[in-house]
């Protein structure tokens, strides 16, 4: 029993990064229509963010002020990043097909990622210790164990989860951004900004993959320029199977694929964990094809 | 519009392009006709990537020797000369490495990875061209099973995995061990499965096997199921950038009993990534910094004057390698890879860094190990086993 609890706060964990990275994949689907793989990078900076802030700016390491600010500005940096992304890549291809924007997002993602391997301009290859941000110790419970570090993953992370779901319900921009994944042209005809609330969705989704690699990086301190693609496809999966384009389906589909991979893991099956994963989700689209908690839309043609 | 300025553009780019080339091929020429005087060995190893630490502390030392036996005058009055590739720890990217050291700049002799698997997907191609590899630090039995081209300079991981079951057993007094095991990497497999069967032959048991992939982060689940199963220790034969993490975690789950590794765990990043949570892990080396052997200080002393910082095992190792071909190039009078072959192969009692090297019919170096515990942050030496009996304690 102690162990299933001990499994199912692991996978809780792992999963909560897997939900805020989601949602970023998940809320640009729903304004635009197509996958964002730059995402999995934006998530890999977030995580250098954070390093540089202790390297470069000398916050203090082992201290949650030190370990917040850290996460602040690397949200701040994402959120700038994933605007500029947009505008320079995604903005001049608006009214292309999905796949010509979906090509250039693969584009980007190894732009980035060769750029972070360049040792001169970017980090070089080579993996590097994360410092310490927050003050790590194992709290007790029972038979139970408890690092601060996974309190911190989870506080921070329902904390962004509701932000979001004010932004989102209780804001005009969040209203406008639902009114324009419903639909595109009306939503301009009653005069919203198109091009800002786009805008405005990537910077969101891009400062929680910001904080998701601040805290990815707070749990496996070791980081590098291609860190991003297997938390990145996983997270995919996990929008995939809440239900691409649903916020809620996002973060359930993220805590799923994050248990699933810790049990499975714990048992003699841990080197299928992948091919599970990737199982339950073949399984999900044969039998609800819009995922967990998505609605299936007709396509008129 | 666009299209009609990038075309002139993008021909003369073209030309430019061509020209750099012929400039290149030409440089290449001149290289090849001084080449025929220097003797030219190759090294692949992981130079950047995920094992990179190892590539480039096998670099430093080869380089080093490499350096020291051209100012004394080279081998059979010519230069040595040492051609890199990086296999940027991928899979794959060996055996094109070697491809290119063998066709294109015909190379005498090899330097291999430090990892078995490396050496695996490479050796096949030296044994194929008859030229000499000699691997510093891959201890899977199967390397030099490959061929008699193919030799090693350090222990076995029969021998290494034999060593940790018996310190384990006698040092340590531990009767319940998990084992944490690699099972992409041959290395950490055949680790375990000679950990398991030694361990059990000293009385011992091993309660559970829990097993992760090459690149995993997350070793929590695995850990989970591990310290529920009442493990005394962990044993996970692994390269650091694993076992740093695994430290972590295992005391992050406040698992306290000791963690014992193996040699792929010596290195700087081992103790950046897991800090504090380092204390009380073990895993035996191939040469101890802390042995007062002038031969050995005298090479700590050179190794950090010429890279301003203090050298690994796999460095070590590497300056062995280096120094053992030259050695069989100077005993085989010729620097043809058949006659270096057959010099390696007849290597009786060289006095290198890490230890006086035989080699034995298996084309591996007979040396005894060390073992290496975490105190106060550092690694210190603990105690030497010795190869005859891998259980009785020479220091």
């Amino acid at each position: 029993m102690t162990e299933f609890l001990q499994q199912v706060l692991n996978g809780v964990s792992l999963g909560a990064i897997y939900a805020l990275i989601a949602l970023g994949y998940t809320m640009v689907y729903g304004v635009l229509r197509f996958i964002n793989f730059a995402h999995s990078d934006v998530f890999m900076l977030g995580a250098f963010v954070g390093w540089a802030t202790v390297e470069r700016l000398h916050l203090p390491t082992r201290s949650f002020g030190g370990g917040l600010a850290a996460l602040a500005l690397a949200m701040v940096v994402c959120a700038i990043l994933g605007v500029v992304i947009e505008k320079l890549a995604y903005k001049p291809l608006r009214n292309r097909s999905t796949l010509t924007v979906l090509i250039t997002a693969i584009g980007v993602s190894l732009l980035i990622q060769n750029v972070s391997q360049n040792p001169t301009i970017g980090f070089g290859p080579n993996p590097r210790a994360y410092p310490e941000l927050f003050p790590a110790r194992q709290i007790h419970l029972g038979g139970l164990t408890v690092s601060t570090n996974q309190i911190v993953v989870l506080a921070v992370t329902v904390v962004l989860l509701a932000v979001l779901h004010w932004i989102v319900h209780r804001t005009r921009t969040g209203t406008a951004m639902r009114a324009l994944s419903f639909n595109a042209t009306a939503a301009s005809l009653v005069g919203i900004n198109n091009d800002r609330i786009i805008s405005f969705t990537f910077a969101l989704g891009s400062a929680l993959a910001g904080a998701g690699g601040v805290l990815y990086a707070t749990l496996y301190p070791s980081i590098d320029p291609l860190m991003g693609t297997l938390p990145g496809l996983k997270a995919f999966v996990a929008a995939v199977l809440g239900g691409i384009g649903n916020l809620p389906g996002a973060a359930l589909g993220g805590l799923l694929i994050g248990l699933v991979e810790t049990f499975v893991s714990g048992t003699r099956l841990s080197t299928f964990r992948d091919a599970i994963a990737f199982a339950i989700l073949i399984a999900i689209l044969l039998f609800r094809p819009a995922g967990l908690l998505g609605k299936l839309k007709v396509e008129k043609v | 519009m666009n299209r009609s300025v990038s075309g002139p553009r993008s021909r003369r780019s073209f030309l430019t392009l061509a020209a750099c080339s012929a400039v290149l091929a030409g440089c290449r020429e001149k290289d090849g006709d001084t080449g025929a005087q220097a003797i030219r060995l190759g090294l692949f190893g992981a130079l950047s990537g995920s094992e990179a630490g190892l590539g480039q502390y096998t670099d430093m030392g080869a380089t080093l020797a490499l350096e020291e036996v051209n100012a004394a005058g080279g081998v059979l009055g010519r230069r040595l000369e040492m051609v890199r590739e990086d296999n940027r720890t991928m899979a794959g990217e060996s055996a094109t490495a070697v491809k290119k050291l063998l066709s294109r700049d015909q190379v005498v002799a090899v330097i291999g990875d430090g990892n078995s698997g490396r050496c695996l997907e490479a050796g096949p191609l030296c044994q194929a061209a008859g030229v000499p590899m000699v691997s510093p630090a891959a201890t899977n039995p199967k390397v030099t099973e490959i061929g008699d081209c193919i030799f090693r300079v350090c222990f076995t991981d029969p021998f290494q995995g034999a060593v940790m079951a018996r310190f384990a057993r006698e040092t340590l007094h531990l009767s319940k061990v998990g084992l944490l095991v690699d099972a992409s990497a041959p290395y950490s497999l055949g680790l375990a499965s000679v950990f398991r069967e030694r361990f059990a032959a000293e009385g011992g048991t091993v309660v559970s096997e829990q097993r992760f992939s090459g690149g995993d982060k997350d070793f929590r689940a695995q850990l989970t199921a591990l310290k529920s199963a009442g493990i005394e220790a962990v044993f996970a034969p692994s390269y650091y950038h694993s076992g740093g993490l695994i430290l972590r975690q295992a005391r992050d789950l406040g698992f306290d009993g000791p963690m014992l590794g193996s040699d792929g765990w010596e290195a700087p990043e081992l103790l950046e990534v897991a800090g504090r949570t380092a204390e009380g892990s073990y895993f035996p080396v191939h040469f101890s910094p802390e042995n007062t052997d002038p031969l050995v200080a005298g090479f700590l002393d050179r190794f950090r004057r010429r890279f301003g910082k203090p050298p690994t095992g796999v460095s070590a190792l590497a300056f062995d390698t280096l120094q053992l071909i030259a050695d069989a190039l100077r005993r085989a009078g010729s620097a043809e890879p058949p006659a270096i072959r057959a010099a390696l192969a007849s290597t009786r009692e060289f006095q290198g860094i890490t230890g006086r090297i035989s080699m034995d019919s298996g084309r591996n170096a007979r040396k005894p190990a060390v073992i290496i515990g975490v105190r106060d942050g550092a690694f210190r030496f603990l105690r030497v086993v010795d190869p005859g009996d891998p259980g009785r304690a020479s220091s």
